[in-house]
């Protein structure tokens, strides 16, 4: 808190704070009015008398049938699920491996090997998509979910191999070596002492995984093609922007909608998430 | 109850040695500590008994049996740690039970076990806790118990109190000591700190740069200290030393330097006459000066001037100056004494000790 006179506290605390606030939330903000505001509204033009963008007091969930009577929104929103959770578990599964054998196990280059990963994580998706889309033929897999599944992963392990890296570095080595002592094998240390507490690394790691995945554009855009097949990202700005022809409020429902998941993972798991971020394990 | 023998020990990274050709041999229920400064190899060593260190070359052996290529789970051993090391996710109860669960125990022996070992360190009331919410004291001896509950063959100790302040400390070295002769566990205790070394250890081992300065009973290794490292390590405030230089004078030996003159007599003039002429490393604990009275010989004493004066109530410590040298002396509480004070000093003479200069060997 900001000590001393009330408008320095105003000044430096107050004033800041809001406005960031408002500049954080605006877009949600807006995205609900557009969700449910009618089409008689939306499409009034700028200078007309009752032209109001902020408000409504006509609120309608025209859209939000619409989207998802008239489209494949659901469909697309199981895709999604379904291609998330499974490369995050993909993910999440071989960072957490990765992460201990580079952190712990001694073995030749294990620190050149980390920076490598690390690297492979920087090479832009814009780049990647390329070679990948002719790997994703030759497998036959265009057009399916799989297609997703098995590319989401090249960008994920890396990440969460250096975020699960990190996490297991700040764990002190005694607790393993006292487990090993105490006579668990290699594994069991693994299992019943460090990934209990790496809990909070670990459910950091997925929950950026799955955003990162739920969010991903460029490769989902790519890859699949079909209406039934697309997630909820492509579905939604494909099927509902026809030529110059924007559905705004089904747009604009299909984000909220959208961004239902990733707000309920978030706020589910966000005291581990913050436990992660601010420390860790103390001696 | 196990022997636990060390064989030619060798630790290395590449080039440097951590550990060079440590030879020790830990008798059964005997309590050994290993002191020394940091980097001197003995947390290295404690380490290899324990697995958590490959062996360069040598053997360790616990009842005859070589342990080199065992895995730390089958060395029957227990380790206590510097950061004690506790589960944080688990109770007091589940930390204890972790070893014996991992060792298929049934749960009931479990649960008795662990009661024991919670009576015997008298923390019964904390056993559904979390490690978070225990003191350091309190967590200091759920490691003990862990250690306890699983009735192992040896005691590891990797400095288990220098987390703890200093008034813990005293009263956890004396908890250990009586636990120790409960248990009578061989115990191989790692520590930096002297004062423990010396009141814990059945025997001592002083280490210094991976190498073995000496082994001994703690009084013989305060009393005989086999080099100039061991006799300045052991021991608080240190011993004082000077550089002297010997020679044979009116038939008598005599150890001179600017402000020192030394008669030196008996066994220890007859082991120092060979260095005659030349210069000798010459010790003396603060504890073997004191103040000279009428009675002291003329030739056993030097004047000093009095630098700093501490008064610990038991005993004043004065920091003189002798010529260019400064020492440290530990006299009666009683002596009136200021700062600037000149006074004569008088030694034991059976209390001197001599070190090559150069190999710093005791004489």
């Amino acid at each position: 808190m900001i000590e001393g006179a009330i408008w320095r506290r105003w000044v430096f605390f107050y004033v800041p704070l809001t406005s960031f606030i408002v500049l954080l939330l605006f877009p949600f903000y807006w995205m609900v009015i557009t969700t449910i505001r009618p089409d008689g509204e939306l499409y009034r033009p700028w200078n007309s008398i009752k032209y109001n963008p902020f408000w409504t007091w006509h609120p309608t969930l025209d859209h939000i049938r619409d989207l998802l009577t008239q489209t494949l929104f659901m469909t697309w929103m199981l895709n999604t699920m379904i291609i998330a959770l499974s490369a995050t578990a993909i993910s999440l599964f071989c960072g957490l491996l990765a992460g201990y054998a580079l952190s712990r196990l001694r073995f030749p280059f294990a620190g050149s090997l980390g920076t490598a990963i690390f690297i492979t994580y920087l090479v832009p998706q814009t780049l990647l998509f390329i070679p990948l889309a002719d790997i994703i033929r030759n497998f036959r897999l265009g057009d399916s979910p799989w297609a997703l599944i098995l590319t989401y992963p090249t960008f994920l392990i890396p990440f969460c191999t250096w975020l699960m890296m990190g996490y297991f570095k700040s764990i002190p080595k005694e607790l393993e070596e006292c487990a090993r002592i105490d006579g668990a094998t290699r594994w069991k240390a693994m299992l019943y002492i460090i990934f209990p507490i790496a809990v909070p690394g670990i459910l950091s790691a997925g929950i950026f995984a799955f955003t990162l995945s739920w969010n991903e554009f460029l490769y989902a855009l790519v890859f699949l093609s079909s209406p039934e097949e697309k997630t909820v990202p492509v579905g939604v700005t494909s099927e509902l922007i026809r030529g110059d022809v924007f559905y705004w409020g089904e747009l604009m429902a299909g984000a909220l909608l959208g961004s239902i998941p990733v707000a309920f993972v978030y706020s589910f798991f966000v005291e581990h998430y913050v436990a992660s971020v601010t420390g860790s394990v103390k001696g | 109850m196990a022997e636990v023998v060390l064989q030619n020990l060798n630790k290395n990274f590449d080039e440097v040695y951590a550990v060079k050709d440590v030879n020790l041999s830990i008798r059964d229920k005997e309590f050994m500590v290993l002191v020394g400064p940091s980097g001197c190899g003995k947390t290295t060593t404690l380490r290899m008994v324990a697995g958590l260190e490959s062996i360069s070359s040598g053997r360790i052996l616990i009842d005859d049996k070589v342990i080199n290529e065992l895995a730390p789970m089958d060395r029957d051993i227990a380790m206590v740690f510097q950061n004690y090391a506790l589960y944080p996710h688990m109770s007091v109860y589940d930390n204890m039970a972790f070893g014996l669960k991992m060792r298929k125990f049934d749960r009931a022996d479990i649960a008795q076990r662990v009661q024991e070992a919670a009576e015997i360190l008298g923390m019964q009331d904390l056993l559904k806790r979390k490690p978070r919410q225990l003191s350091g004291g309190q967590r200091q001896r759920v490691a003990l118990g862990r250690a306890i509950v699983r009735h192992p063959q040896v005691f590891l100790f990797d400095e288990p109190l220098s987390n703890l302040d200093a008034k813990l400390r005293v009263q956890m070295r004396v908890e250990l000591k009586k636990l120790h002769d409960r248990l009578g566990t061989t115990a191989i205790y790692v520590t930096h700190d002297q004062v423990e070394a010396m009141t814990l250890g059945d025997r001592v081992v002083v280490m210094r740069d991976g190498l073995v300065q000496q082994v001994g009973e703690p009084l013989e290794l305060y009393n005989e200290p086999a080099n100039r490292f061991v006799a300045g390590f052991l021991g608080s405030p240190s011993m004082n030393f000077a550089t002297v230089v010997t020679h044979q004078t009116d038939g008598a030996l005599w150890a001179e330097d600017e402000g020192i003159r030394i008669k030196v007599s008996g066994q220890t003039a007859g082991r120092l006459g060979r260095y005659a002429g030349q210069q000798v490393t010459m010790g003396i604990r603060p504890e073997d000066l004191h103040v000279a009275t009428e009675a002291d010989p003329a030739e056993l004493g030097f004047d000093a001037t009095v630098e700093v004066v501490e008064k610990l109530g038991s005993e004043i410590l004065l920091d003189v100056a002798v010529g260019p040298h400064t020492m440290v002396a530990s006299v009666e509480p009683n002596v009136r004494i200021n700062v600037r004070d000149r006074l004569r000093l008088a030694l034991n003479p059976e209390r001197l000790h001599f070190f090559d200069a150069e190999s710093e060997a005791v004489i």
